[in-house]
């Protein structure tokens, strides 16, 4: 298993590029925060969603029951999946049932997890992801990087030469509005020789049996408005009581999002478009196992607004891909080993606790305590290497004793400053590979301090 | 046991215990809704105008470039602009390419977002008409400006509504770079009239 740090060496090695990483995300970040600071009931209304949340899970068999009913008055097919294989299934045979072979579809996270698109590909339907970035990712056939900003790893330079080569921009052309305007003309053509689209679904609302789907570019209205099938892929979490209860997490999502007011396009579904057919595959694949760990199932509050990697001073510099799952940053350290603790054990510590994620995550997931949690549970559960807890185990036995911690202080003095290079920074001394040790002072603090008491004593 | 009953089941298994469903607190309210509404739409990227009528649209948009060099036009709004596409006899929403200007009555606006709710019954029976055009015109009563989404969603009736959207600006994109590019994949520019 190779750990985080490990998987992020190659993108912190680009010191340039990580720094414009760091800063780019840290920009929204701020922009958040001007959002946020122009609602003076912010604060009550992040309590608010918080509560709906937690209503809305206590009872989410019911709403999910009420959902139903309403949908299909609605003229809407609701479809049930336990897991992604069930779930791929379904959209499958939903397209080859009417002979369809072009899907367009708008970003979804779900079916990044259930990896929907290499399934669908494998069985002769062409998929085109039509969100810019997450275009651009799929012709360079990656995943997303980050959940609201899937190619915020890459520079213009990079797009222009992958558009270039996909899509026969002029080369070395890099300008980020010639470059959009030519997706535009690939992708209309690829919404109006669509058959089905296919979207994600932000909130579903149990009182009316219709769902919201938001979007700045405008890409789930147009693959959801000219071919005549819609699929709408949803985790049984996005649903909420009432329709009133929108209105409470339409102005924290976009805010905290990428910091605009609210997105260009907010769409409700309530219903098939005029002679067309409406899907939507309600989906468990390990949510419902979440819900029943008391610690962690508060992260089945996300709204995915992506807040938390924006601030996480790791994910800043770290980049989407040290995590190796669809969510990264703070909510992906938790939801990711929640799954697969085995291959995920290094994400709850790829944090430095610092809090900043649950200050800002709009539905108030206590994320850092979380994380917290379950680094505890991966030591009780022996997921942490061998080295790491033996260390751990030796320092808790130091800092528990006077005695032993004095000793151990007065010994590394002692030795460090007489120890050759080599062996201070050996293998070893993982945190020292890109930091210095201080210098070793000559006096413990307890011997400086008795000796100031004493001098103003004397005086 | 159909798969839907076993999520169910494992669902009502494993739900914590109830806890109470809250009403939202108290919201902003803005001294001047019109003005925190306009201002909000600019800042999306959005142009807006105040007219004093209907009338004074058909002016309005004779300064607009991309109206005035628009060779299909489509007004699902009475008395304003030279329309010259019959929406209502289209049968495919794809014979909507190649529009250049919709002109769309918007039902209200939010002074808080500078989002404007069109309903289905707004948008002719081809509801793509607001996203495949080039550019899109909407037109809103003055009085009918809401402070937050919290009096939108009082006023909006679900029960055979189908559809509808809020739109606030034109579409947009900064996947390059963070770089803001209007015009992704809808509207390359969406100018507001309020009325009254």
């Amino acid at each position: 298993m190779i750990g985080h740090a490990e998987k992020a060496a190659p993108f912190a090695a680009n010191e340039e590029r990580a720094h414009w990483h760091d800063q780019a995300l840290w920009f929204v970040r701020l922009k958040r925060d001007r959002q946020a600071e122009s609602i003076p009931e912010w604060e009550e209304l992040r309590q608010t969603a918080s509560a709906i949340k937690a209503h809305t899970l206590s009872r989410i068999a019911d709403y999910l029951e009420e959902f139903e009913r309403n949908a299909t008055k609605n003229g809407i097919h609701v479809h049930w999946a336990r897991d992604a294989a069930e779930h791929n299934a379904i959209v499958h045979k939903i397209l080859a049932d009417r002979g369809i072979t072009r899907l367009v579809k708008s970003k979804s996270m779900l079916t990044e997890e259930c990896h929907l698109n290499p399934y669908l590909e494998e069985r002769g339907i062409e998929v085109t992801d039509t969100d810019l970035g997450e275009r651009i990712v799929q012709l360079r056939h990656e995943p997303p990087s980050h959940i609201v900003l899937p190619a915020i790893h890459l520079k213009k330079e990079d797009i222009g030469e992958l558009f270039h080569k996909e899509l026969g921009t002029q080369r070395g052309a890099s300008d980020p509005k010639y470059l959009t305007e030519a997706a535009r003309g690939h992708l209309r053509q690829k919404f109006m020789a669509a058959q089905a689209g296919l979207t994600g679904v932000n909130f579903a609302v149990a009182e009316t049996g219709g769902f919201v789907v938001c979007t700045n570019e405008g890409n789930a209205d147009m693959g959801t408005s000219l071919p005549p099938v819609h699929i709408a892929c949803m985790g049984f979490e996005k649903l909420v009581p009432r329709s009133k209860d929108l209105a409470v997490f339409l102005r924290l999502l976009a805010r905290s999002a990428t910091g605009q007011p609210v997105t260009s396009y907010t769409t409700h579904f309530h219903g098939p478009m005029r002679g067309g057919e409406l899907h939507v595959v309600i989906v468990d694949n390990g949510r419902s196992m979440i819900l029943g760990q008391e610690t962690f199932r508060r992260s089945l509050s996300c709204i995915r607004c992506g807040a938390c990697m924006n601030t996480c001073p790791v994910f800043r510099r770290s980049g989407g891909y040290s995590y190796g799952y669809t969510v990264p940053g703070p909510i992906g350290s938790l939801l990711a080993p929640l799954r697969d603790p085995k291959n995920f054990a290094s994400l709850p510590f790829a944090s430095s606790l610092c809090g900043s994620c649950s200050d800002v995550c709009p539905v108030k997931i206590d994320l850092h305590h979380e994380l917290y949690a379950f680094r505890q549970e991966m030591v009780r559960s022996h997921r942490v290497p061998l080295g790491k807890r033996a260390a751990m185990r030796g320092l808790s036995y130091i800092l528990a004793r006077t005695w032993a911690y004095r000793l151990a202080g007065g010994l590394m003095r002692w030795i460090l400053p007489r120890m050759p290079r080599a062996l201070v920074y050996g293998p070893w001394n993982p945190w020292g590979r890109q930091r210095e040790l201080p210098p070793m002072p000559r006096q413990s603090a307890r011997a400086l301090i008795q000796r100031d008491l004493i001098e103003k004593e004397s005086k | 046991m159909s798969s839907r009953d076993l999520m169910l089941a494992a669902l009502r298994r494993n739900a914590p215990a109830a806890s109470p469903l809250p009403e939202p607190s108290a919201a902003i309210v803005y001294p001047d809704p019109q003005k925190q509404f306009a201002e909000v739409f600019t800042s999306v990227g959005g142009k807006f105008a105040r007219v004093a009528g209907r009338e004074e649209i058909n002016s309005e948009l004779e300064k607009i470039e991309a109206y005035t060099q628009a060779r299909k036009i489509a007004s699902l709004v009475a008395g304003v602009g030279k329309s010259n596409l019959d929406v209502n006899a289209l049968k495919d929403p794809h014979e909507l390419e190649g529009l250049d200007v919709a002109i769309i009555a918007g039902e209200f606006g939010v002074a808080e977002n500078g989002a404007v709710w069109v309903p289905a019954s707004a948008l002719g029976p081809q509801r793509a008409i607001f996203v495949v055009t080039q550019h899109l015109v909407l037109v809103v009563p003055a009085r009918e400006i809401v402070h937050t989404m919290h009096q939108a969603y009082d006023r909006i009736r679900f029960a055979g509504l189908g559809f509808g959207v809020f739109i606030s600006g034109p579409s947009k994109t900064a996947d390059i770079e963070q770089a803001l590019v209007i015009g992704a994949h809808g509207a390359r520019s969406c100018t507001l009239y309020l009325v009254g």
